[in-house]
Order: C-alpha cells, then structure tokens, then sequence
C-alpha cells in the first residue's frame, strides 16, 4: 500500500531551495514533470475522492459514527502538501483527515476501519473520523478541538529543535481557525523561537457557515504570520504542482534555516462541513464555483490534453483506485468492533487503584 | 393557552421573549445568526432581530464569552451559545478567573448577567467532545449559577428567567432531549413560573428518592414506572448549583432512601456531593448508603460503546435495587 498512498523516489524528492518559483509569473508546468510523477498525483487524488465519497455513503449507511468531515474538494492541496513532507517528518492536522492519513502513509485499510470504528483501526477504533493517529507514518493526530492541533505541533517543532534533528513538523488548519487563540500563541512560540514548524492554512472560505470576511480582520490569510515576522505564502491549493513546489518550498527552507513559515492554500469544500450539513447557507454560485473548481476533473483534464492521460491509462487508473476503496471498506465491514471488555484500557497508561469504582453499576458497598 | 414545544423550539421562544422584553438582550456565538446554531436553537431570531442583536462570532470561544463580560459591564445581557460541551474549554479562563468572580472581586458592585448557553450529554451517536458532561466543573466555582432543563416547559421558562437573572448562569440543555415535545402555556408571565433554583418532584413515591437532571430525568421516569416493586419519587433537580437541599432531603426523610443519576462519571460528580450533603442532613433517616448511578470514570468512548457507557434504564433500575438489596 505505501507504495501508491505516499510517492517515493526521484520524481518528487527535491533538494532545498534549487527549484523555489516565483509563484506569481510561473506558474508550474505539466511540461516540465515526468509522466509518471503526475500520474501517480493523480491516482493519489483520485484515491482521496473514491475515499471520501465511500465514507460519505458508509456515513449515509450509520456505517460510520460521530461527526464526519470529508476532503472532498482538497485533495490536490493534501497531495501536493503531503508529497512535500519526508517520511520522517510529523504531521498535526485538525479533523478533516482522512485524505492526510492516507497521504502520509496510513494504509486506507487503517483508517476507513477507524471510520467504522473497528478495532483494526488506525486508532483501534478509538479515535474514530476526527482522531486518527500513528507514530510509525509520524501522523500525530486529527484534532477536533479547533486549534487544539496548533499548540501540541509547536511542541514537536520544539522537540526537533531541542534535539538538534533534521525534521520538520506540518501543521495543517482551516481558515476558521486562525481565529483563535491558540493559532496566536502557536505562532509567536514558534518564531520566538525559530522552530521547524510550517502552519498550513487550508482556505476553503468557510468555517462551518461564517465566511473568511466575517470572522477575519485580516482576510489575506497568509499575512496574518507578519505580526510574528513570519514569512507567508498564498498558494492555488486547486494546482497540485503548485502546492507541492510551494510546500516543498517552505518545509525545507524549515529544515536548512530552521525556522516557521505559514503557508496559505486556497482550497474548495465541495459538500457542506460535514457529511450531516446540507449547506444551506451556500448560495448557488458558491456551490457552482465550488464544483467548477474540482481539482480532480482539472488535473485529470490538464492530463488528458497532455497525452499523459490515455483512455487505457485512465481507466487502468480508475479500477485499481475502485479496488483499493472497496478492498478498504470490506476490510473495514468484516473487522471486529472493540470488546466492551477494553472500555477501560486506555484510560490511563499505568496501572490505577480502585478498579471496580470504574464500574458504578458494580456493587460498591458489597461485602 | 398552550403550545406543542421541543425542547430545542422551548428555548427560541424563550430567547424571542427575553429579546423581545428587553433590548439590552444579546446573543452571540458561532453560526448563531444566519444558520441558526447547529442544534438551530437561535432558528430565526438573526432575521427578526438583526445582526447587531444576534451576532455571528469569529471562532472564538475565549473572545465570545470574554467580550460578553465586557458588554455585561456595560449594562447588556448578553447569551453566548457554546456549539457542543467539549468546545467549551477554550473559554474556561474567562469563565473561571473573571465571570464568576467579578461580583465579589468587586465588593459587589459589578453585576454579570451573562448567560452561557452549552447542549451537553451524550446519546447522539456523536463521540469526545459532543457527548460530555461538564458540569461538575462549573458547579465547583462558586459564582457561577448552574442550570439544566428535562422538558420543553422549563426550557422555555427557565432560559428567561437565566437572562433575568443579574448572575452569571450556565444553561445546560439536554442534547439527546431536544427533540422531545411537550405543551407549554407561553401565556403566563415570567414571575408565575416556578423558580430557576428550585428542584421539582417529577413524580411523587414512597420507597426511594430517584434524583436525576438534564436528559437523564426522561430514563428516570421510565426507572420508576418499569420499577413495579418499588414506589419511586423523582427528583428533577434542574439547579445544579446552587441545589435545592430542601427538596432533595425532605423527601430523603419520607423515602429513607437515595438513588442519584447522571451521565457524568460518578467519580467527584454532583452525585457524590448531594451523596455528602444527604448523608450529613439525613444521616438517621436513611435505611441504605446513598447509590450513585453514572457515567464511568473514563473519558467518553467511542460511538459504538456508548451504549455500554452511558447509564440507562437498567443501571438506573439496578442502582434503586442495590438500595433495597443492603
Ligand atoms: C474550540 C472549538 N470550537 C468550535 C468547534 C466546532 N467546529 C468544528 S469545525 C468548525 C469550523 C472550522 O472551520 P475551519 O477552521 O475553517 O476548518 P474547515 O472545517 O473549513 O476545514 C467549528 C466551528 C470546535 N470543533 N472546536
């Protein structure tokens, strides 16, 4: 599975600094890429949309528990971010993750078994839609707390730092989320003290149904870093290539010069903020534009036109992404609950006195 | 005249009167204006009273509910609605070092008529952070006024007489229950209701006092009536702090006995308290030790043990057997 969730080799490894673009003139060209680098972001993308609609439908289906939340409509943000990141380095996203744990490394086994809640979960089906974790992929966490992610990724830029390691920690939001406190602390800490740390802010112009406008005093997202004397960069999150040279950008910039940066991409949401909400507070146009801007039809158009894309290679594509997906979810399906027996395993780490006063039905005053 | 209310509904209309009496009534919070709030408790009252009145928030809850202190300051009454329990917390230093403290810090001059409006419990398929019950925390600090709702009626009474109050209140409102309808006469007047910290016998009984609140008044009622051994009386207590002793122990010396029930997790929970103060008040008119019946002292599970963790009919059934059983 690692093999085609997280690119490995030539095509997408990128020394620090040699391929920087000045994002406003050139924009990245297909022309420029190996064939097979951009089939396999495509696939990766492909894969995220197949994902997310299954889990959509499982949701539909009360397969899957609690709130949801989809990427559909970011997947060439999770993508190009995600092709930036190394394997050894850390990942803090907020609850919109299932396309970064796949992206990162997670097998998509693990994580629609944590969707359904099921003990081969990523998370031993503890986590659920919202709290995915993994130490081996370096995946720290899905947080649904807004911002809770913020605070605990400075603190592994600073662990990083402290040791003298090579790695860098992304820490990945949305819009909404630049508003709270967190977000402040989180960025003054990590310029204070020069951590390598790159804060992503995925742009879909909604927080739940209040816009960018109307929650932000500074709308331009990626200026709001100035008043820590953070560099900031805006990014076409719909562009893969874009996001990827951008990301990569940053993310070894943080590596060499040991430093935060904020990156900004804008992005779509194209369902409402979770699998539950209709969206009703978007209007028609928004919802077009939302759909005009599909990343995977545009990729996959810039593809075909290319001569990249054939006929053969999409439908090849499009089988073993169908496969992929299904076999995830029968994995999934066919996966054990966890045992009402484990509602106390992890509770604590270490062994704590009076057991049986964690079961109040239990007798307490028995003999 | 009566109305059929939910619960959720109870609460608009409640909101629509306080605004409607008093121009100094204020609500705020995220998505409260235009979507309505995500349980659309605060439904219709952005078009009826404008944006200045009903105020969408960045995402924000320390600036939500630090800046209702400020506009509490200045004479307003503002009601701030917190999404879900578990997204509370971000606003705990305004709540804990300034809300309920300001009065006395003051030597009194300063009044706060803040209302936090927070859905808490658990019962929705909904996971950590949708499904707590923070309570305890809140009934801890003094300061603080404590209230939750088990029906449509008090809902709708009990959030006005919140914003009247020149005291900060937490309302908790039973999310599981929001859908729950009942009638509500909306025509009498706000003095004619029964008091905001007053508990309420749900249902009179002999063999044991059943205290519950919130969404577990519902289980308890269905415990007395399925309990056909025992005559239960229930207790709705609906302040959480302060808590009506009088009510609580005059019916413990009748009963003799004492079951309390929450979702919280038993451990330093309201039960253990009122568990406490029973024991000192009634301590020779009990014929068993009080029984706690709640949630287990471990963070709030997943969706698909939920069920096992939540306390329901059987544990509630099984906590009024063990009182009988000593
Ligand atoms: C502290 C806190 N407050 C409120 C919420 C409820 N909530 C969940 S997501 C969300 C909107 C977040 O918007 P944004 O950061 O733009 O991310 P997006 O959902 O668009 O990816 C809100 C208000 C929460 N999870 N945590």
């Amino acid at each position: 599975m690692a093999d085609t969730a997280k690119p490995k080799g030539g095509g997408t490894a990128r020394s620090t600094g040699g391929r920087r673009r000045s994002r406003k003139d050139t924009a990245p060209n297909i022309a420029d890429e190996q064939p097979k680098t951009l089939l396999d972001y495509y696939r990766q993308m492909l894969l995220i949309r197949r994902f997310e609609e299954r889990t959509a439908q499982a949701y539909t289906q009360a397969r899957i528990g609690g709130y949801c939340h989809l990427n559909l409509g970011e997947e060439a943000t999770i993508v190009g971010l995600m092709t930036a990141l190394q394997e050894r380095d850390y990942l803090f996203t907020n609850y919109r993750e299932h396309g970064y744990a796949i992206g990162k490394g997670i097998s998509p086994r693990s994580v629609m078994a944590e969707l359904y809640g099921r003990s081969t979960g990523v998370s031993k089906g503890w986590g659920g839609s919202m709290h995915m974790f993994d130490t081996q992929t370096r995946m720290l966490g899905g947080y649904g707390i807004v911002g809770g992610q913020l605070p605990l990724a400075t603190g592994a830029a600073l662990a990083i730092s402290y040791r003298g390691g090579d790695e860098v920690v992304m820490c990945q939001m949305g819009d909404g989320t630049t508003n709270i406190g967190a977000f402040h602390e989180s960025l003054n800490i990590a310029a204070l003290w020069n951590l390598p740390i790159v804060f992503v802010v995925v742009n879909n112009f909604t927080g739940m149904g209040t816009t960018v406008e109307k929650s932000s005093a500074e709308p331009e997202l990626y200026k709001r870093g100035s008043s820590y004397r953070m560099e900031g960069v805006r990014v076409d999150g719909q562009d893969v290539l874009a996001v990827r040279d951008a990301a990569t950008d940053l993310v070894e910039r943080a590596r060499a010069e040991q430093k935060p940066f904020l990156l900004e991409a804008i992005s779509y949401r194209m369902k409402g903020h979770s699998v539950v909400d209709p969206a009703k507070y978007r209007t028609a146009e928004q919802a077009e534009e939302a759909k005009a801007n599909d990343p995977v039809l545009a990729f996959e158009r810039q593809l075909e036109e290319a001569g990249i894309l054939t006929e053969e290679i999409k439908q090849e594509i499009a089988d073993s992404v169908r496969d992929e997906v299904t076999d995830a979810a029968d994995f999934a399906e066919n996966s054990p609950h966890p045992e009402v027996s484990t509602l106390f395993d992890y509770t604590y780490a270490t062994p704590v006195p009076n057991e049986s006063r964690r079961m109040p039905a239990d007798p307490v005053f028995a003999e | 005249m009566t109305t059929k209310l939910t619960i959720g509904k109870a609460i608009n209309e409640g909101l629509r009167r306080a605004m409607e009496d008093d121009p100094k009534v204020l609500v705020m919070g995220e998505d409260v204006g235009r979507l309505g709030g995500v349980f659309r408790v605060t439904d219709g009252l952005h078009k009826d009273f404008g944006a200045d009145r009903v105020i969408d928030t960045p995402l924000a809850e320390s600036g939500i509910i630090g800046t209702a202190i400020g506009l509490a300051l200045r004479g307003y009454r503002p009601v701030c609605e917190i999404q879900f329990d578990g997204f509370f917390f971000p606003a705990t230093n305004q709540t804990f070092t300034q809300l309920a403290k300001m009065h006395q810090r003051s030597g009194g001059r300063l009044r706060l008529p803040v209302v936090l409006r927070i859905p808490y419990g658990g019962g929705i398929g909904a996971v950590e952070h949708h499904s707590e019950s923070p309570e305890a925390y809140f009934a801890h600090t003094a300061g603080l006024r404590v209230v939750t709702v088990a029906n449509p009626e008090d809902a709708y009474w009990m959030v006005q007489q919140a914003i009247a109050c020149d005291d900060p209140v937490v309302f908790f409102e039973p999310k599981r229950r929001y859908w729950d309808k009942a009638d509500v006469d909306t025509t009498r007047s706000l003095t004619s209701a029964a008091p905001m910290g007053a508990a309420r016998i749900a249902r009179p009984g002999q063999d044991v006092t059943l205290v519950a609140y919130g969404p577990m008044v519902k289980t308890a009622l269905q415990a007395a009536e399925a309990d056909t051994d025992h005559s239960v009386e229930v207790i709705d207590l609906r302040s959480l702090s302060p808590i009506d002793y009088d009510t609580v122990c005059s019916s413990v010396r009748r009963t003799g006995r004492l079951v309390v029930a929450h979702e919280a997790p038993v451990s330093s929970g309201l039960g253990a308290e009122i568990a406490a103060r029973v024991t000192e008040e009634c301590f020779y008119h009990l014929e068993a030790p009080v029984v706690r019946v709640g949630g287990f002292d471990t963070p709030y599970p997943p969706s698909r043990l939920e069920e096992h963790y939540l306390p329901d009919l059987d544990r509630v059934l099984d906590g009024v057997d063990r009182t009988f059983a000593f």
